[in-house]
Order: structure tokens, then C-alpha cells, then sequence
């Protein structure tokens, strides 16, 4: 079979915010730049991000980056490593102004400046109190965020392939990345994107799980092709559920309710996050916040008749207030939970919303793996950035606003990078290799003469309950053991899916089937790598790793302050030290300490 | 020329899952039986701004173009 093939310096898999970010940065220095995407891309899933951007702009409230890098590393469990951390910290106000230069219409102070809100773990002075360091465009921060790139972009003559579905990593015998294949949806046929620079911009893989706030495009496609290359994975057993999902059906709650005042309250009405944080209260730390409503919920504190949900409390607030600050919150909670909440609290329980670990990159975006004894060697030709890539400077927690402002930063960055590689002499068209497509071809010829094989639905739904038992918000050992058995067995099935519809153009059973190709890889990630770590950290919280004087938190930095990295080929996990060193000689590392709000 | 209803059925993917949600019971539920015009119409309709479409579903912002009104109609219905 012939494949077509297409020439670019580079390309771009995923139009979100890192994405288009990244293509700015490369269509603006004149490069020739495609960007493939499943969705147009101001549908892309970055429109959902609803809280703002962090920048330490201290236009409200007294800040500096010094105290954004505290909040972000400490945030992090000290897992993050502290030279990616120091380095979006620093650029934060550099991409929150060019943004603002792109035409982004944040919400403003009454003398002109960004307005800036509070939001979960941003602090002033080390952790003392409550920082105003969001920058948001009403509750539609992402929205404006991607409308503002995706113009830019048209205007810096990016070429996008729009419905477009990227299939799979090429690599040369010397494991350089040349490029994808990818399959066009309104033909259903393959083509090849050989490139000079691979950018992944997939965005998350939150529908591993049950329950999630992610929209159902977020299926970890990079994730999913850069495991079956032979990249792995880095820290996937980390998952942020945000506190505040609308109780039985998912959808997010945006922490800014608890920024614009927002209490939790149990069955007998109580402030509960007074006796868990003290000082930040129901501004604490998502795990935090999500952990103390479960505890609450497993003790009997729960409200509704199965006393399993918690209560998201506006009503003190003006129905102004709410109709200015929070227009979204209130038509959600009608349409979901059935609940006006300028007269009702809303029901709310913890949900899957995002994913720190990934592909694992070095702060300039470059992909990078074990080779030669260097545990962070670039892989020639691959860049990664946004939620699909780990750099990491969420390590096993992020904070609010942190995830629009890595996609600037590190969509930026990665952008640079490619620029100042090619300039170099680093990076060439090298030759595809023969058999460059046929990986592809192959899955899909799997697929087309599959018979008496398996639903796709079915084994979806298999993996996403099972990854919901065994590998939720609160982990067991045993059903954590149970979990990575169970996930290899759903993982056999996923290998036999069968569509019934064999056509060739607009095949959305084939698309589905493919994405969950990709799912079941990061599921398996995240169990394996969840049920080795012993500890408990930031998001990973193990029963049997509870707070003790020897291990605060249940963390347990002597054997556990490392990276994981998560194999496809084999099923095997090696590690990585964390990088406790800030990129600059004159910046102090932030210590270890116990992670208390 | 005839809308592909695979095309269509495609682009019912959106970047809010409230819309997901909103869609899967609509594709489950109604999408098999549409005509071609309505086909037509919820094509038209699907070309709106997500936070948009999801204000005209949830009630929030009435639907002023009346060939969106019976999509409209049919995607609120919970």
C-alpha cells in the first residue's frame, strides 16, 4: 500500500494551548509548521479551563516569583524538579503580557492592570497567607486563551490539519523522531509527516476513569504513541481529582468558587476545612481539600440520603456577585445537579481532572529518556508540552492556574527549542526509514479483519471502572495489586477490539477503537506505577501510608523522592532522581519540609 | 450533495463535557432518526463556539436563530 507523504520542518500533534503556543513560536520564526488536530481547535479541550493563569505580577496583592516557585514546589510534594520550576515561575509574566499583547481580553482592575484573583496554594510570603495571582478572562480563561493563539497562528500562516487523527511515533534505527502517520478522517486514509522536530500537545487522558471531568477527546494520544515507541512515562501514577465535580455526573466546579468565597460544608452544615487547614481553609491544596471531603464522607459526615457527596456552599454570596464573577458555575450546577445555587448549596464529590505526569521533558521541552547512562538524554527530534508532558513542575501535585501557565511556558519553550536546534545544526530532515508506516498499517489492518473479538465500548467501560476502584483518589494496597492484574487483563481484550463498521471515510467506531489504543496504555502506566510507589504524596495517597513522625504525610523521602518511569515494552518501571537544584546559581533550592496549609 | 452523517456524528465531540454528556444522550436518543435537513440544521448549529452552544442548551442565552431551535429543543430535553 502506498502512503502518502508530507514534508514540514515541523509538526505539531494537538491544537490546545501548548500546541498553538508552540506553532506561534515557529510559524512566527518562519518555519514551515503543521498542526494536526482530532477537533478544530478552538474546540480543543483547553477551552474547559475556567480558573486563570498564574503570574506573580502582584498587580492585587504584594507577590514575586520567588514565592510562586515556594508555592509550586511545595505544592508539589517536592517532587517537581526545581530548575523547570524556577524557570515557568520566572517566565510566568513574560507569556501572561504577550498573551495580553495577542489580543487576550483578561478581566481588568478599576486603573486598567490585569486583575488577579486567589486560588488554592498560592501564597504570599512562603506560605503565609492567601496571594491574588490568577489572571482570568471572566470564568473563560482557556477560551480566550486558545481564540487569542488561534488567531495569532492563522495570521503566522500556520497550516492546520483539521480532523486529523496522528497514529503513531516514527523513529529511525538510532531512535530519532522523524515525524507520525496519521490518519485522515474524511478519507480514512494514512499519511506520513515527516518532519525535522515531532511537538506533542495531546493534552491529558483523563477518561481512564469513571468519573472525570475531562471531555471525551482526552484520550492521551501522544501518551499512548509515545509509549508504544519505546518512550516511557514518567510519574503516571500522579492524578489530581479536583474536589469539586458535580456529584453524579463529573463536571467540574472551578476552585474560583472557593476563591470568590465558597465554603464546604458537611451534613450538619459545619466548615469543615477548618480543622483540616487552618490557615488557607477551603483555599488549600486540591489534594488537600479533596482528601478532607472524603474523610467527611467516609466518617458518616456525608449529606444526601447515602451521606456520599459534600456540599459547595454560594449562597452568602450577592446574586450579583455570582452573576458577574461566576456566570458558568450557576447554569452547571442547574443543568447537573439540578441545584440554583444563589438559593442552594451545590453537591459536590472529587473527580478526575488532570494528570501530572507524561512524556518526560527537560524545562526546554525536549523529550528526554534513559540512553547511555544518561537518565535525561534529549531524544533527537521530539519535543513535548502542556498536560500530555511531564517536566516536571507539577511532580504529584499541581496547583490551580499552574496548568495554563506550563502550557505557555513550556509550549513557548518547546517552540524555542526547536528553533535553536535546527539553528544549530541539531536537527535535519533524516532519511524515513522503509518501513516507517507499517506499524500503522498494521493496527489497522488488525482491526479491519478482527472478527469474533471485542466491544470497544465494553472494554472501555472495563478499564475505566477498573482504574476507578483500584487506582482512585484514596489507594489500597490490596485492590492496588488486584488493579495492575485486572488492567493487564482489560489490556489482552483492548488487543482484540472488533468494529462492526468497516467503512473507510468518517468511521467514528475505527477513531474510537484507535483512541483506546491509547487509554489503555496510560491506564496501565498509572496502575503499575501507582501500586509500586509505597509512599503516600501530594495526589498518590495510600491507606498504608498514613502520617507518622518518621513519615510525615506518609511520605517517605529516603526511599521515595524519585521519579518513576513506566515502560510499555516488558511492563517495567525504573526511576529517576528528583532535581532538587534550581536553575540558577543564585536561587536557594526550597528544602524538604512537611507539606502542611 | 448529502451531509455525512459520520462527519456530523464526529463533530458532536466538543471541547466541554457538558456537551459530551449532553450529546451522548442525543446521539443515543435522536440522531438516527433526523432528516436530512435537520442534519443540515444541527450541522449549522454545530459550528457555534462551544461555551455558546452549551448557554443556548442549558437556557442561559435563548436561541435566536430559529433553525437551531428544534436542535436546541431536542439536545435541553434531559
Amino acid at each position: 500500500m502506498t502512503v502518502a507523504k508530507r514534508t514540514f520542518d515541523a509538526v505539531i500533534v494537538g491544537a490546545g494551548g501548548a500546541g498553538l503556543r508552540a506553532a506561534l513560536q515557529l510559524s512566527e520564526s518562519g518555519l514551515k509548521t503543521a498542526v494536526l488536530t482530532k477537533v478544530f481547535p478552538t474546540r480543543s479541550h483547553t477551552v474547559a479551563a475556567q480558573g486563570g493563569v498564574a503570574a506573580s505580577l502582584g498587580n492585587s496583592t504584594e507577590d514575586n516569583w520567588h514565592w510562586h516557585m515556594y508555592d509550586t514546589v511545595k505544592g508539589s510534594d517536592w517532587l517537581g524538579d526545581q530548575d523547570a520550576i524556577e524557570f515557568m515561575c520566572r517566565k510566568a509574566n513574560e507569556v501572561v503580557v504577550e498573551l495580553e499583547h495577542y489580543g487576550m481580553p483578561f478581566d481588568r482592575t478599576d486603573n486598567g492592570k490585569i486583575y488577579q484573583r486567589p486560588f488554592g496554594g498560592h501564597s504570599q510570603n512562603y506560605g503565609q497567607s492567601p496571594v491574588s495571582r490568577s489572571c482570568a478572562a471572566a470564568d473563560r480563561t482557556g477560551h480566550a486563551m486558545l481564540h487569542a493563539l488561534y488567531q495569532r497562528n492563522v495570521r503566522a500562516n500556520t497550516q492546520f490539519f483539521v480532523e486529523w487523527m496522528a497514529l503513531d511515533l516514527i523513529r529511525n534505527a538510532d531512535g530519532d523522531v522523524l515525524g507520525v502517520t496519521a490518519l485522515e478522517m474524511e478519507t480514512g486514509e494514512v499519511s506520513i509527516f515527516h518532519a525535522k522536530a515531532t511537538i506533542f500537545a495531546t493534552g491529558g487522558a483523563g477518561r481512564i476513569f469513571h468519573s472525570s471531568t475531562n471531555a471525551f477527546i482526552n484520550t492521551g494520544d501522544g501518551l499512548g504513541m509515545a509509549a508504544r515507541a519505546g518512550v516511557p512515562l514518567e510519574d503516571m501514577e500522579f492524578w489530581q481529582f479536583h474536589p469539586t465535580g458535580v456529584f453524579g455526573a463529573g463536571v467540574l466546579i472551578t476552585e474560583g468558587v472557593r476563591g470568590e468565597g465558597g465554603i464546604l460544608r458537611n451534613a450538619s452544615g459545619e466548615r469543615f476545612m477548618e480543622r483540616y487547614a487552618p490557615n488557607l481553609k477551603d483555599l488549600a491544596s486540591r489534594d488537600v481539600v479533596s482528601r478532607s471531603m472524603v474523610t467527611e464522607i467516609n466518617e458518616g459526615r456525608g449529606c444526601g440520603p447515602d451521606k456520599d457527596h459534600v456540599l459547595l456552599d454560594i449562597t452568602h454570596l450577592s446574586p450579583e456577585t455570582i452573576m458577574k464573577r461566576l456566570p458558568g458555575i450557576r447554569e452547571i450546577s442547574i443543568q447537573f445537579a439540578g441545584v440554583d445555587p444563589i438559593k442552594a448549596p451545590i453537591p459536590v464529590v472529587p473527580t478526575a481532572h488532570y494528570q501530572m505526569g507524561g512524556i518526560p521533558t527537560n524545562y526546554k521541552g525536549q523529550v528526554v529518556a534513559p540512553k547511555g547512562g544518561n537518565v535525561n538524554a534529549p531524544v533527537t527530534g521530539f519535543y513535548a508540552a502542556g498536560e500530555c508532558a511531564c517536566a516536571s513542575v507539577h511532580g504529584a501535585n499541581r496547583l490551580g492556574t499552574n496548568s495554563l501557565l506550563d502550557l505557555l511556558v513550556f509550549g513557548k519553550s518547546a517552540g524555542e527549542s526547536v528553533v535553536e536546534d535546527l539553528n544549530s545544526g541539531n536537527l535535519s530532515l533524516k532519511p524515513l526509514p522503509a518501513d516507517a508506516a507499517d506499524v500503522s498499517l498494521a493496527r489497522l489492518a488488525r482491526l479491519e479483519g478482527q472478527t469474533n473479538g471485542e466491544s470497544v465500548f465494553d472494554v472501555g467501560l472495563d478499564m475505566r471502572r477498573t482504574m476507578q476502584k483500584h487506582a482512585g483518589v484514596f489507594r489500597f494496597d490490596n485492590l492496588l495489586k488486584e488493579g495492575v492484574s485486572q488492567i493487564l487483563s482489560v489490556a489482552e481484550r483492548a488487543k482484540r477490539t472488533e468494529i462492526k463498521d468497516k467503512s473507510k471515510v468518517w468511521n467514528t467506531a475505527r477513531t474510537e477503537a484507535l483512541e483506546l489504543d491509547n487509554l489503555i496504555e496510560v491506564a496501565k502506566a498509572t496502575m503499575v506505577s501507582a501500586e509500586a510507589r509505597k509512599e503516600s504524596r501530594g495526589a498518590h495517597v495510600r491507606d498504608d501510608a498514613p502520617d507518622s513522625p518518621e513519615f510525615p504525610n506518609g511520605r517517605n523521602d529516603n526511599e521515595w523522592l524519585k521519579h518513576t518511569l513506566w515502560f510499555s515494552e516488558g511492563n517495567r518501571l525504573e526511576y529517576k532522581p528528583v532535581t532538587m537544584r534550581p536553575l540558577s546559581q543564585d536561587v536557594e533550592p526550597i528544602a524538604l519540609a512537611k507539606r502542611t496549609y | 450533495m448529502s451531509i455525512n452523517r459520520g462527519r456530523v456524528r464526529w463533530q458532536c465531540r466538543r471541547a466541554l463535557l457538558e456537551l459530551d454528556l449532553v450529546f451522548a444522550r442525543f446521539l443515543e436518543r435522536d440522531f438516527d432518526r433526523l432528516t436530512d435537513g435537520q442534519l443540515a440544521d444541527l450541522e449549522d448549529l454545530l459550528r457555534c463556539e462551544d461555551h455558546d452552544l452549551w448557554a443556548m442548551v442549558n437556557g442561559s442565552n435563548p436561541c435566536e436563530v430559529d433553525r437551531w431551535k428544534e436542535m436546541i429543543g431536542l439536545l435541553s430535553q434531559r
